[in-house]
């Protein structure tokens, strides 16, 4: 479509215009660079915040949502950073590497990345390798998801983040954290690239701890995973915040490799987990889990594009959805096979539990096939709490309140068991507990 | 031990009239049996007994050891000692069945100002209950119900209720789709729960499970009423002549 008409910027997106002619000189990067996140704040001025006339932000309005954009998050200050990681713990005493990235920033100094070496990894900042002759390769390098108005506005601000490679054939001992903090209020943009070598395994934790205030976080995780290897990530989006926490994965998998991710959103104002996969080589497989909770007028959003561009490829996504209050909950999920994908096993669920009257679901399962022997199916569902499995429950003496708890656990709990990362099972029941208690 | 006097109840969706004025008093130690052609009201009685909010209780009054039972929610009936079996047991995705009666044990204990139970003491229990059953420990590792067959669900029924130890059982229709080694399987399981502080409802279309767990006194359920009441011999004379009979002196 041929923009011609300017459009009333809303305060946000004037905001972020503002905000970006204030902060482009400091903004890390290269020539390179510069010119890219030029391009990505022209398609903001363009075409705005993405909004519900845009067809993958019809259920999610982020344009009506953003009321105005805070600054960019300042440095972190050493203190209030080791204060809020050492009072947080969301995989309890789970044995794990930890790599951290505060207000924006990688921090080497409280990342393992001695230890990580030694496992073969290597973790550097993203900051400085922008700087470099290739650093923007690392914006443009995903094959998909450049033209989203959330990825554009993160390479428009990208502060910084974690450059992840795991050397071919390394099978690391440990998970290894990605945790993202806020020490102060203020926006953040973090941009982590991951490369997974040639046979490879690797299991990553994302979490985020702080608050950004009215700032909106948008992070973006770009993976590559090579012939043969394997990754397994497990994201979490907690925690109470007011404004809108904007999180997007690309994956590049290559051939006979594993990608699998789990997606938990717990109690977000206005969340959005946003997934691309792309498969580049033949028998790979993909499984893709969203558990979501929203209470209260929380939007919570978990949307995936899976493209089958080459034969042989597997993907399974399986996700679920409680709400409560007069939250929304979004999926929209769309699986592509091109041409010549043959032999593509595509199956995807989603699954949602309303707990009030009020609460709304928007489900959307898309096949778009143009092979001609594949196997693809999909489905969606959405109801109420069983009363006849409730009165069972409490046929047996336990009270409404646990038995109900009892009930959405299992419901959620089925995606996670499927997930099957037992080292991650029981923190992410306990969350789930957790949301339920509280929300 | 429970007292119902002139219970009248209906559907409460549509207001079908489904009992109209029971009157049963079932003593400590007491097996009662009550039988019944199809749609005479058995089901009825027992999920108004573990208090199903399906149904509407529009006159007459239950009383558990002396307590209004009309008064109390579901999960209050079952820690003071009611237990049902259910006909149909439930599939609970999701639920493991450890997790599920580690949970009712002591959700039940709680209530009663009890300790909960250690993981060994609760281990232990469960074990030994389960192996008089023949429940294996791989059902127990299952989500409760889910692909057990007939039998099993029904062997879980009463693995529970021997776990939970309550004052009055109520079996309803515990012999449907059971087989005879299983049939036996779950009467020596009732049997081992019967005491003389404990008493017991069985609700049966069939003798043959009469002939397995022998109660003291037989009661003919028709539209809702009981029209016949007898010792085990009626059961006897039901299974030889049919409900017929008491259909025709109830309309």
């Amino acid at each position: 479509m041929n923009v011609s008409v300017p459009i009333n910027y809303t305060q946000a997106e004037s905001d972020l215009i503002d905000r970006f002619e204030q902060r482009k000189a400091d903004l890390p990067g290269s020539v390179a660079v510069a010119a890219l996140r030029e391009a990505a704040i022209r398609q903001l001025r363009e075409k705005g915040l993405p909004h519900r006339r845009v067809e993958e932000y019809k259920y999610s309005d982020l344009r009506a949502f953003l009321k105005s954009a805070a600054p960019l998050a300042e440095k972190a200050k050493l203190e209030d950073l080791e204060s809020i990681l050492s009072n947080q713990n969301v995989f309890g005493d789970l044995d794990r590497y930890r790599i951290v990235i505060a207000n924006g920033a990688f921090v080497a100094g409280l990342s393992d990345v001695e230890d990580l070496a030694k496992e073969g990894v290597t973790v550097s900042s993203l900051q400085d390798a922008l700087a470099g002759e290739t650093g923007a390769q690392l914006l443009t390098m995903p094959k998909t998801g450049q033209d989203d108005g959330i990825v554009a506005l993160n390479t428009a601000f990208v502060q910084g983040g974690a450059v992840i490679v795991v050397r071919e054939g390394a099978d690391l001992s440990k998970p290894v954290e990605l945790i993202q903090v806020a020490t102060s209020s203020g926006s953040q943009a973090v941009r982590n690239s991951i490369s997974v070598g040639k046979g490879a395994k690797l299991r990553l934790l994302e979490t985020f701890v702080g608050d950004t205030g009215d700032g909106e976080l948008n992070t973006v995780f770009d993976y590559t995973i090579e012939d043969g290897a394997a990754l397994a990530t497990t994201r979490l989006i907690t925690g109470k915040v007011s404004t809108a926490r904007l999180f997007t994965s690309i994956a590049t998998v290559g051939a006979e490799a594993e990608f699998k991710s789990l997606g938990f959103i717990a109690g977000s104002r206005f969340a959005r987990n946003q997934q691309f996969v792309n498969f580049t080589g033949e028998n790979s497989e993909a499984k893709i889990y969203g558990v979501t909770m929203a209470g209260g007028e929380d939007l919570a959003d978990q949307t995936l594009i899976v493209d089958h561009a080459v034969p042989h490829c597997n993907s399974r996504e399986f996700f679920k959805t409680v709400l409560d209050g007069r939250s929304k909950g979004v999926y929209q999920g769309r699986i592509n096979v091109a041409p010549h994908a043959q032999k593509t096993d595509g199956e995807m669920m989603t699954q949602a539990l309303l707990l009030s009257e009020e609460a709304e679901m928007a489900n959307k399962p898309e096949l778009e096939i143009f092979a001609d022997d594949v196997i693809c199916a999909h489905g969606a569902t959405s109801g109420q709490i069983d009363e006849d499995l409730l009165f069972y429950l409490r046929a047996r003496g336990i009270p409404e309140d646990e038995a109900r708890t009892l009930l959405v656990l299992a419901f959620l709990s089925e995606a996670i068991e499927e997930y099957d990362e037992e080292d991650v099972t029981e923190g992410l029941e306990e969350r789930v507990r957790d949301w339920l208690a509280g929300h | 031990m429970l007292e119902i006097k002139n219970l009248h109840a209906r559907i409460a969706e549509d207001e079908t009239e489904i009992l109209n004025g029971i009157n049963l008093t079932v003593n400590p130690g007491e097996v009662h049996a009550i039988m019944g052609p199809n749609g005479s009201g058995k089901s009825t009685l027992s999920y108004i007994l573990a208090g199903k909010d399906d149904y509407e209780v529009t006159e007459g009054e239950i009383l558990f050891n002396g307590e209004n039972m009309l008064e109390m929610e579901p999960d209050e009936r079952a820690a003071a000692g009611m237990f049902l079996a259910f006909q149909y047991p439930i599939e609970i995705p999701g639920v493991a069945t450890m997790e599920f009666l580690k949970t009712a044990m002591n959700a039940q204990r709680k209530a009663r100002g009890e300790d909960p139970l250690s993981i060994p003491d609760f281990m232990k229990r469960v074990k030994a209950a389960a192996s008089h059953l023949n429940v294996s420990m791989d059902m127990l590792k299952r989500p409760l119900n889910v692909g057990f067959s007939g039998g099993e669900k029904k062997r879980a029924e009463i693995l529970q209720m021997s776990l939970l130890e309550p004052k009055l059982c109520v079996l309803d229709e515990t012999d449907s789709g059971l087989d005879i080694d299983a049939l036996r399987i779950v009467s020596e399981g009732v049997n081992k729960l019967r005491s003389p502080e404990r008493a017991m409802v069985v609700i049966t279309h069939y003798q043959r499970l009469l002939d397995h767990i022998v109660p003291d006194v037989v009661h003919v359920l028709s539209k809702g009423r009981i029209v016949k009441t007898g010792d085990k011999d009626l059961a006897l004379e039901l299974e030889k002549n049919g409900y017929a009979d008491y259909v025709d002196t109830a309309a």
